[in-house]
């Protein structure tokens, strides 16, 4: 497995390019294909309002897929990612409208580890606010 | 009811495999907007060192969520999946999933906390391929919010 990212040209603090991902109800629909996760939540305005949210969130599994990609399209290969953890702490709303929303992701290296690898910490957002929390890769370099 | 604490330890018996097929790896690729070559072209993923076309960081959760049904659906453990939302996910992977996988998820509890009157439920999904070599880890936390009034 290879990565094009030299580990020895990273330093703590390196930024990764950021990336903005725009999700709208199509995307949601397609997602809940795609995974299996057919939860209303993710596409019935009706059901997401009655249990509480404010409109149609989207999946938080959907938001993972989106920040990890900051990654990936950094290292080239996808399988130089050996570790991937996030928390959901709060849902992108997906209004019904021709924009939806948008997922803003940035990603800086948080630590240099043993055997040429990296922890890279991720921050997204949607609407100002952090949607997910101690998003963090830990990535093999070459 | 709170959760039952004796649970945690519990292990669930391995799911029959997943197939995993190229046409399913391009469609998750393509939900997620995600045209990294690796996911659909063969060759592209050779020339990075894989057998095969990968499937993206996140395509394990497909079959570990599908096979965690057996523990949010376990009668004895008495979950209310009404009240449940997604509170941490994490992958710790030995390789990439790749297309002609053939995978089997064994789930086990890990821990069982009550934190402000929400169930804290943490499942383990250990996914294996068929020649019984380690995959990927899948760590789910589920929250169950309290009842209204408790």
């Amino acid at each position: 497995m290879s990565a094009s990212i030299d580990y020895d040209e990273v330093e703590v603090g390196t930024e990764l390019p950021a990336q903005t991902f725009p999700v709208s109800r199509a995307t949601l629909v397609q997602y809940a294909g795609a995974s299996g996760d057919f939860n209303p939540i993710h596409w019935n305005e009706t059901f997401a309002k009655a249990v509480g949210l404010p409109d149609v969130i989207a999946h938080g599994m959907f938001t993972m897929a989106e920040a990890v990609r900051v990654v990936t399209d950094w290292v080239v290969d996808p399988g130089a990612v050996v570790e991937y953890g996030v928390r959901f702490t709060k849902p992108v709303v997906v209004p019904n409208d021709a924009t939806g929303a948008v997922i803003e992701v940035t990603g800086k290296v948080a630590a240099k580890l043993d055997d040429r690898r990296v922890r890279v910490d991720l921050v997204a957002t949607s609407d100002g606010q952090k949607v997910l929390g101690m998003s963090r890769a830990v990535v093999q370099l070459v | 009811m709170p959760l039952d604490p004796a649970f945690v330890g519990r292990s669930y018996p391995p799911t029959p495999a997943y197939e995993v097929g190229r046409e399913k790896i391009r469609e998750f690729a393509e939900a997620v907007g995600d045209a990294n070559r690796a996911y659909v072209d063969a060759e592209a993923a050779k020339a990075l060192g894989h057998p095969d076309v990968i499937a993206p960081p996140t395509f394990p959760f497909v079959i570990t969520y599908r096979a965690a049904a057996q523990v949010v659906q376990d009668p004895e453990l008495g979950l209310d999946f009404t009240r449940v939302v997604h509170g941490d996910q994490r992958f710790v992977y030995t390789r990439p999933v790749r297309a002609g996988d053939r995978l089997s998820v064994t789930c086990v509890i890990d821990s069982i906390k009550s934190l402000a009157g929400n169930d804290v439920l943490s499942v383990r999904g250990e996914v294996h391929d068929e020649s019984g070599e380690h995959v990927v880890t899948a760590h789910m936390t589920l929250v169950a919010r309290a009842a209204e009034g408790e």
